[in-house]
């Protein structure tokens, strides 16, 4: 009693069936694009559709402000990448991110790997994990405006500095040209420190301990062991979280302007100011379009080699 | 492959249904912000920063008695802070979906009346029968009027007595002369003579703190229309700026000082003298119940002897081009103009009407207002940016080269002579 299939006739069996499902295939497969729907819409709204027009202002002259737009093809980057003004925000920017992200990275990791030591007890390191969090849980606003008290001539830090007798008199941190980038930097870099902290110190928990006891095991002192396990393990999140730190700071607008409004005399002007000016002070919509698309294509770089090192993760 | 055409199929129709959709977000064909409910009623939005700056409740107090007088129009307050009602309003003209009736100040009417975004006010007074007799002023663009000031705020100099007591001076400082001699002074220790704002980001401390002193001299800094920034009476501001913080009576900072700084430092007493509205009275007060100080007219070149200038700024009123109930949004401009309402809105605002009939209730203001109030009425209001074009970036390009000088990066004719060149390019 053998069963034997007629392989021939096998798709006259079936084709009626599938046939009969055909309209319920339809239905599932159109699910997926269901869910999909409000985030794509959301996507095409928010993102899509403002950046294609943003890149078409940046094509035009004189848009929004009059009905009579042209076309002006190339004009508008030529304007602006020939403006010194663009080229120091340009500049300021490139410094500004750069030394952001490097500070960013070592405090952090300093901090992480403080609060992951065996050394301290636990009620120490949670002592310390809530006061160097504390700058991440305030508001730009909030950092800018204390840090304009603290920064002031008359303020605190000027107080301190002659009182023990470090400055004769009073330094002026954000109203001098030579210092303000640097001190908005020093800002920026208390304000975001707490991020790299926390994801770094994930990233150090995740190592496994018999890689340390390994390397003691061949004699590995405390810097080979930083050197040789702690650095390599956390490469990945190091690469992931400079590249969105490079990213993020480039964006930074709000710190900038309102501690110094990227003065004095453009020594902190960045390119999100210069952006802002064009469009809402002097009201060049298709000049700020065309910086706009610009700052865009820089951060597009930024954007693909943090793309990269997730693909090859 | 069948699938493969069905999934592009099913792509196609969604990104289809998405761009409807999107373009049915989008599309407003009501031609404004107001509403109509279908049984007559209008409802208008008004978009303003002044609701924000009132004491609580009180504009929407007025704001129900006009919808009381006027059952078939309501009335919706967009009340924020200056910086986001100019930054929503600097957008919506833009995308002409302004508010039916927009707050304004006289420094965006110019940009606003050429992209067409707020509506030719003269058109709606003629076709209401409005007698603009006794309207204090009007902005006008091309000759029409586009904004109407309801409330006007001077900038008097304020002075802190005790402190110019203490450093022996005896009367308040009237001339250029007398005011450097006095700052110089005040200026002993963490004190001060006199704050000058010039941050950038908001560059109003040109308008505020350095042109005032030419118009308080009678001086302009445009001739026929077009920038005269390299007049002898624009220079001598300059340098008589230049001259002050080179004798190191301007409170450090300034180069990124704000307004609300200068208005600290006074307060505190850090700073002895500064030029600043009126509307900051209170806040003084509140803040330093305990400091004596008075207000007096600016400060003039020591020869002048004409009516001083004054420098003011308005809380403006507007009408959106693109609304559909013209009559009706002008109706409540027509409110907030009429003599009482006017006068009321002025006593609670601490600043002077815009109506000329309308008499602020100076009983229940503080002194100060009453001085203020002589001071007003005996010079002349002055502010010359007031309808220019890009008045914000005229006012940021002066500052930058006026930086330049007290940074001594920059010789006086040198930056006035970028200055002109920069203005003129804006003011054709």
């Amino acid at each position: 009693m053998t069963t034997r299939i007629d392989r021939r006739t096998e798709p006259e069996r079936v084709a009626p069936a599938a046939g009969r499902r055909a309209p319920r295939g339809i239905a599932q497969r159109l699910v997926p694009f269901g869910y999909l729907s409000p985030t794509v819409l959301l996507i095409v709204v928010l993102m899509i559709v403002p950046i294609i027009m943003v890149i078409g202002y940046s094509f035009q002259d004189n848009v929004i402000v009059t009905d009579d737009s042209e076309f002006a093809g190339l004009a508008n980057y030529a304007k602006v990448l020939s403006d010194p003004d663009f080229l120091v925000a340009l500049k300021n920017t490139a410094v500004f991110i750069t030394v952001s992200m490097v500070a960013h990275l070592l405090l952090g990791l300093a901090f992480a790997m403080m609060l992951n030591s065996k050394l301290l007890s636990g009620v120490t390191k949670a002592l310390f994990r809530i006061v160097y969090i504390l700058p991440w849980l305030f508001t730009i606003a909030v950092i800018a405006v204390i840090w304009r008290l603290l920064l002031d001539p008359a303020g605190v830090l000027n107080y301190i500095l002659q009182t023990l007798g470090v400055a004769q008199s009073a330094v002026d941190w954000l109203g001098d040209p030579d210092k303000a980038l640097w001190v908005v930097t020093f800002a920026n870099v208390w304000s975001g420190y707490p991020f790299f902290m926390i994801s770094l110190l994930a990233g150090l928990q995740g190592i496994p301990g018999d890689l340390y006891e390994a390397a003691s095991v061949d004699g590995a002192g405390p810097v080979q062991k930083f050197l040789a396990v702690t650095l390599p393990q956390l490469r990945p999140v190091i690469i992931s979280m400079a590249v969105l730190d490079l990213i993020w700071t480039s964006q930074q607008f709000a710190l900038i302007w309102m501690m110094t409004g990227g003065g004095p005399l453009n020594s902190t002007e960045m390119l999100s100011t210069f952006t802002y000016k064009q469009a809402f002070s002097e009201y060049e919509f298709s000049t700020a379009a065309a910086a706009a698309v610009v700052v865009l294509m820089l951060t597009m770089i930024l954007a693909f080699f943090y793309v990269r090192t997730q693909r090859e993760r | 492959m069948a699938v493969t055409r069905l999934k592009r199929l099913i792509g196609a129709v969604t990104a289809a249904a998405l761009v409807a959709l999107v373009g049915a977000c989008g599309s407003d064909d009501s031609g404004g912000a107001a509403t109509g409910d279908g049984d007559g009623d209008v409802t208008l939005e008004f978009a303003q920063w002044w609701g924000a700056e009132l004491p609580a409740g009180e504009f929407d107090k007025m704001i129900a008695d006009f919808t009381a007088q006027n059952p078939n129009i309501k009335v919706k307050l967009l009340s924020a802070p200056y910086a986001s009602t100019k930054q929503q309003l600097v957008t919506g003209a833009a995308s002409k979906t302004l508010p039916d009736v927009v707050g304004l100040d006289g420094a965006w009417v110019n940009d606003f009346a050429k992209q067409g975004a707020i509506a030719d006010l003269s058109k709606l007074m003629s076709d209401a029968k409005y007698d603009d007799s006794q309207l204090a002023s009007q902005v006008k663009y091309k000759d029409a009027t586009y904004m109407i000031p309801v409330v006007n705020f001077v900038y008097p100099l304020f002075v802190n007595q005790d402190l110019l007591t203490k450093a022996g001076v005896s009367k308040v400082p009237s001339t250029r002369t007398e005011f450097a001699d006095a700052a110089k002074k005040l200026s002993t220790g963490n004190v001060k003579g006199w704050a000058l704002p010039l941050d950038t980001a908001v560059p109003n401390g040109i308008q505020n703190d350095v042109m005032s002193w030419l118009w308080a001299s009678g001086g302009s800094m445009l001739k026929d229309g077009k920038p005269n920034l390299q007049s002898p009476e624009v220079k001598s501001v300059v340098e008589y700026v230049k001259s002050l913080n080179d004798a190191g009576v301007i409170a450090p900072g300034l180069l990124t000082m704000k307004e609300q700084d200068k208005v600290e430092k006074f307060s505190t007493g850090q700073v002895g003298m500064m030029i600043d509205s009126l509307a900051h009275i209170n806040l003084i007060k509140k803040n330093s119940p305990n400091l004596k100080f008075t207000v007096a007219p600016l400060p003039a070149e020591d020869s002048y002897t004409g009516k001083r200038g004054l420098p003011y700024a308005s809380w403006g009123i507007g009408v959106s081009n693109s609304t559909k109930h013209k009559a009706e949004a002008f109706k409540l401009v027509q409110y907030l103009m009429s003599k009482d309402v006017n006068a009321q809105l002025s006593t609670i605002a601490n600043g002077f009407p815009g109506n000329k009939t309308a008499q602020p209730d100076l009983s229940k203001s503080d002194p100060l207002f009453k001085t203020a109030f002589d001071i007003y009425q005996q010079g002349t209001p002055a502010n010359e940016f007031t309808g220019l074009p890009k008045s914000e970036d005229l006012m940021r390009s002066f500052d930058e080269q006026l930086q330049l000088v007290l940074t001594n990066k920059s010789s006086v004719d040198d930056a006035l002579a970028k200055a002109q060149e920069s203005w003129s390019s804006v003011i054709e």
